[in-house]
């Protein structure tokens, strides 16, 4: 292990090169990282073990990087050394104003593709985020040691599209460590030093703060202008809080406190701030004694676009699902929630979001965190209602609808870029006009790839695009999406009545197409769900007081079982004793006795109705409202 | 209290696509567990069966009633299942007018076969006929036609046995016109007695398994219960009322030996899986819950134990100190408050057999009926009877208007019991035979 020469709050900013990694999910970014960490010798090698940098036991199953971070590695270039920053950015499309922080944190960006894959949707997006923050761009292939690998034809692509030459795209490989000291001297050569002003009062971009449960709350700081010792007291420019700064430092790999951060330096700060929103990434950290005037620009709360509710299936563990939402806000200040009461679920949360990865890893980490076994509701965009007396609702959940005549109904909207082999233009193009996508340009990357820009309504994205195109397109097809304003649309909330009740949970707001298919096929779905009763159980569906769909479950008529003679009483006794204990189990909705598990599997999205009935249904529908 | 026999024959010729019960088609199963040596194996345990229960302060009255089910009975000889009745007469005593069944197989009897039942004792022969309609037989792998079956009645007739048939419905590609025909047919042969069961697919036998395949049409409740009201009413037009959910019979001609087990009476099963009942009161409940320390109640190794590991189970579980002290389990012991006690059989017959060899009785597992499940079995028995429940038996248990509400929704009906000290006495409806389960379900909410 060696010993850096170069000490944080003494680093001149002519010797510091700060940089970021863009790659897709799986494109190996986590193991050049490491293979960097490993080469600069400050990770001994019996410690060294696989995605060394991420920490969290999600992240290292999931492969992917959530929560970035940032590590000081010194690497010397014909006998100086110099330290870099390296700073691990998400790589995923909910995570875009956290990936911009971290752009803007540094002066050059090493975008690494894979050489069997060639570049993503996501990346691109990254990487044009990386250019418009006048970053260096450092072009790499890596798992060059794959018999699948092309590098010749991806170091084309990407030659394309930053304009430089195929021969300038290094190429590496994460596995064997091939090319990354190569990778690094080029880093060393080829990103600019910082350029702030040492000399002026201290700014600090924020570009990550994480919860840790030792800790408390951990903020990643790239130091712009002057430097903050550890004994000042520090000021957030944005929210408006001072704190007592409790431990100052750089990550080298591990947190190592130091007496002070200067200009171009990469750190972090510990202060006593209680959970992540008192410490907001995009904010920007100066002096309390002596502050800058102007914040670093770029500072924004982040806007939760998808929502949905969040309910425990045993209702007992509400407290426990409050306690374990509290605990992930400490480290997510994206994360908003409310108490929610469903007739069908009971209590729970209702919950927004960033997005549907976002909403993904919260659940699962609820469960696997925290031992919670949950339902979600359908997932839901914000909406602006406007009703015909003229006021304006603020619609996440459908149960806000507004009854009665609506005038106007603006939803969000995305631009999509979808990169696609173009033999699956043809799908991709039926896939989005479904989902009501306008289609913008169309850019060949190379000859046989394919970038396609839409408009589509977040709505539809969030409902179950992505799955569909990557089924519709062999998995092939990548998607970047980005907020693209709002728009009016012809929307309708559809209701779910079980035996003229109205079930909370299974209300939706869909365009007016796609009401009958929505109301058609819950229907079927219920019916197959909840067990026969002593009474026959109109289920429906409905806009407003219309019934645009209807399901019947038939009256039980027999559940005696025929025979009951000596060896069969124990058993039948055991089997009565069970069912009586699984109806406690069961919600009364009216009359009608519905299993929890009915709600699941029908919240549950599965197979979208290709059988005939489901069509005909479907058509019947829409002709009766025509 | 009123004691019955049970002796379970678990051989037949075939096993049947559709069959689920404890039954071998090898003749040979070891250790002495052959046709050939059943009935002496059987007699053995009816004499550890009686030894224990003199061990354990439980005096039954002689046999009301003794019933041979299968399996196929009648795949031994006559004679043996003439033996097995004898053992039953001198080991506990038969009462001067007991009712004495054995099930039939239409094609392993003849007259002759049929005379030896008569003059050895037996009153009453219930023949499994299933079907009257030659595909659905072939859907449940049955080999005889109804002319078997007639041939089989004319004989019983005779020799002076009451009679009685077995009809399955709801077999697939079984229609309500096959049904109809079957109906017609039993009343047809003049039977005073039917038993009509809906099919019951368990999933691994044959049957269970080409449903789930896909290669044979699921039962389905409605077409049950569409046959079950044919059957009903066809029934009852011709002079047979329903005793019981699946039993129709003339005044007086009702199995006596079922009605026991409806009305828990007490019962010893004798046989590989077969299972006993016993009321534990008075003197044996003393027994039940004073001498026995340990609690096996719900024994691991009850359900389908095993050929392989059954014996060492059966070691285990607290038998093997009997076999020391043989005759009889002295150890078999219930949870302090039980009323009553189950025991079966274990179910694979050489591994029963193993036991009776050993000198024990061969229960592969016992649990302890507390007052509550005491109060559930009866109440879901008795409830699937004519004669109906006695709502003043559990009064102060289950409040008049849960009577009332189940009156009221169509599914029992409540009329004042004709007898002195009865209250008022809750019948199944037609809609309540078939929904029967809800009925109990409702109720149990107050056990």
């Amino acid at each position: 292990m060696i010993e850096p020469k170069n000490k944080p709050g003494f680093t001149d900013q002519s010797l510091i090169r700060n940089f970021c990694i863009i790659a897709h999910i799986d494109h190996g970014k986590s193991t050049v990282a490491d293979r960097i960490l490993q080469l600069s010798g400050i990770v001994p090698q019996r410690e060294m073990h696989d995605r060394f940098l991420d920490r969290m036991d999600i992240e290292q199953e999931r492969g992917i990087t959530i929560k970035s971070q940032a590590v000081r590695v010194p690497w010397t270039v014909d006998g100086t050394e110099y330290t870099l920053g390296m700073i691990d950015t998400p790589g995923h499309v909910d995570f875009t104003y956290e990936v911009s922080r971290a752009l803007a944190a540094c002066e050059g960006a090493v975008l690494l593709v894979d050489a069997t894959q060639g570049i993503e949707a996501q990346t691109l997006s990254n990487l044009y985020m990386a250019i418009d923050h006048d970053l260096t761009i450092i072009p790499v292939l890596n798992k060059i040691d794959l018999p699948s690998a092309e590098p010749d034809k991806h170091a084309e692509e990407i030659a394309g599209l930053i304009g430089c030459k195929p021969q300038d795209v290094l190429r590496v490989s994460g596995k064997t460590g091939e090319g990354v000291a190569d990778l690094l001297d080029t880093i060393v050569m080829d990103v600019p030093a910082p350029h702030g002003d040492p000399k002026a009062p201290a700014r600090a971009l924020i570009f990550d703060s994480v919860y840790d449960s030792y800790r408390g709350i951990v903020t990643y700081i790239r130091m712009v202008d002057g430097e903050l010792k550890s004994r000042e007291k520090l000021h957030m420019m944005g929210i408006g809080m001072t704190h007592d700064p409790i431990e100052i430092g750089v990550i080298s790999p591990d947190m190592t406190p130091t007496k002070a951060l200067g200009a171009g330096e990469v750190g972090y700060v510990i202060t006593g701030a209680k959970d992540v929103s008192q410490s907001k990434v995009g904010d920007t950290i100066t002096s309390a004694i002596k502050p800058a005037s102007e914040p670093l620009p770029g500072y924004r709360d982040p806007k939760p676009m998808v929502y949905a509710g969040l309910f425990p299936i045993d209702n007992a563990q509400f407290p426990e699902l409050r306690d374990a939402l509290d605990k992930l806000k400490l480290n997510d200040a994206a994360l908003i929630y409310e108490p929610e009461t469903s007739v069908a679920l009971g209590f729970g949360f209702r919950c927004g979001f960033l997005g549907l990865l976002h909403m993904e890893i919260v659940c699962e980490r609820l469960e696997r965190e925290f031992g919670l076994d949950l339902i979600s509701t359908a997932p839901s965009v914000p909406y602006e209602v406007t009703a015909e007396d003229g006021t304006v609702h603020h619609v996440t959940n459908p149960s806000e609808f507004p009854e009665g005549k609506i005038k106007k109904i603006v939803e969000p909207m995305v631009a999509a870029d979808i990169i696609t082999p173009k033999e699956f233009i043809g799908s991709v193009m039926d896939l989005c006009q479904e989902h009501r996508g306008e289609m913008g340009d169309m850019e060949y990357l190379s000859p046989e790839r394919v970038e396609m820009h839409y408009r589509i309504p977040l709505a539809e994205i969030v409902f179950d695009f992505f799955d569909q195109l990557k089924s519709r397109t062999k998995g092939y097809a990548s998607l970047d999406y980005h907020e693209d304003g709002e728009q009016a649309a012809d929307l309708v909330k559809v209701d779910i009545l079980i035996q003229g009740e109205k079930v909370d949970a299974f209300s939706a707001i869909v365009h007016r197409d796609k009401a009958y298919s929505y109301g058609v096929m819950m229907t079927k779905k219920l019916r197959e769900l909840i067990p026969r009763q002593q009474f026959e159980i109109p289920i429906q569906a409905a806009i407003g007081s219309r019934i645009i769909a209807r399901e019947n479950i038939r009256a039980l008529r027999k559940d005696v079982l025929a025979k009951c003679y000596g060896g069969d009483i124990t058993r039948k006794r055991k089997l009565l004793e069970k069912q009586k204990a699984g109806k406690k189990r069961m919600k009364m909705l009216g009359h009608v006795e519905v299993p929890q598990e009915a709600f699941i599997a029908a919240l549950s999205t599965g197979e979208a109705g290709n059988d005939r009935d489901t069509k005909d249904k479907i058509r019947a529908a829409q002709k009766a409202d025509n | 209290m009123t004691f019955e026999v049970y002796i379970h024959v678990p051989f037949c010729m075939r096993r049947c696509g559709y069959c689920d019960f404890n039954t071998y088609t090898a003749r040979d199963l070891g250790e002495g567990a052959s046709r050939g040596n059943y009935a002496r194996m059987a007699v053995r345990e009816m004499e550890l069966v009686r030894a224990w229960q003199a061990a354990h302060g439980i005096r039954e009255q002689k046999a009301a009633t003794v019933f041979f089910g299968g399996g196929t009975p009648t795949i031994l000889p006559a004679a043996d299942l003439v033996a097995m009745l004898d053992a039953v007469r001198r080991i506990w005593g038969i009462e001067p007018d007991a009712e004495i069944t054995t099930e039939a197989n239409p094609d392993t009897v003849d007259a002759d076969y049929i005379k030896r039942l008569a003059d050895g004792g037996f009153t009453r022969i219930s023949f499994g006929m299933q079907s009257a309609v030659p595909h659905v037989l072939a859907t449940l792998d049955r080999r005889h036609t109804p002319a078997n079956v007639e041939a089989g009645l004319r004989a019983a007739d005779a020799y002076g046995l009451r009679s009685s048939v077995d009809l399955i419905y709801g077999a697939p590609g079984e229609s309500l016109e096959d049904w109809r025909t079957s109906v017609r047919t039993a009343i047809g042969l003049g039977v005073n007695h039917v038993s009509a069961y809906a099919l019951t697919i368990a999933p691994h036998t044959k049957m269970g398994r080409m449903i789930a395949a896909g290669a044979l049409p699921k039962p389905s409740d409605d077409d049950e219960a569409a046959k079950y009201e044919i059957a009903d009413e066809a029934f009852a037009d011709a002079g047979l009322h329903w005793y019981e959910i699946s039993n129709w019979a003339r005044p007086g001609y009702e199995s006596r030996h079922n009605l026991g087990y409806w009305r828990n009476v007490d019962w010893a099963g004798i046989g590989p899986g077969a299972h006993s009942h016993y009321r534990l009161e008075g003197e044996a409940a003393g027994v039940a819950s004073s001498s026995l320390e340990s609690s096996v109640v719900d024994n691991p190794q009850s359900k389908d134990c095993g050929a392989g590991d059954a014996v060492a189970r059966h070691d285990d579980a607290g038998f093997r100190k009997t076999a020391a002290t043989a005759p009889g389990i002295s150890s078999i012991s219930v949870a302090a408050g039980s009323v009553g006690l189950r025991a079966w059989d274990i179910a694979h017959p050489r591994t029963w057999a193993h036991a009776i060899n050993a000198g024990t009785v061969p229960w592969g597992g016992c649990e302890g009926i507390t007052a509550r499940e005491d109060r559930e079995e009866t109440l879901m028995l008795g409830l699937r009877l004519r004669e109906g429940f006695d709502t003043s038996r559990f009064a102060g248990i289950i409040p008049d208007d849960a009577w009332v509400s189940l009156q009221s929704e169509g599914l029992i009906t409540l009329a004042p019991g004709s007898r002195a000290g009865q209250g008022c006495i809750a019948v199944p409806t037609l809609r309540g035979r078939l929904l029967n389960d809800l009925i109990i379900e409702h109720l149990f909410d107050h056990l």
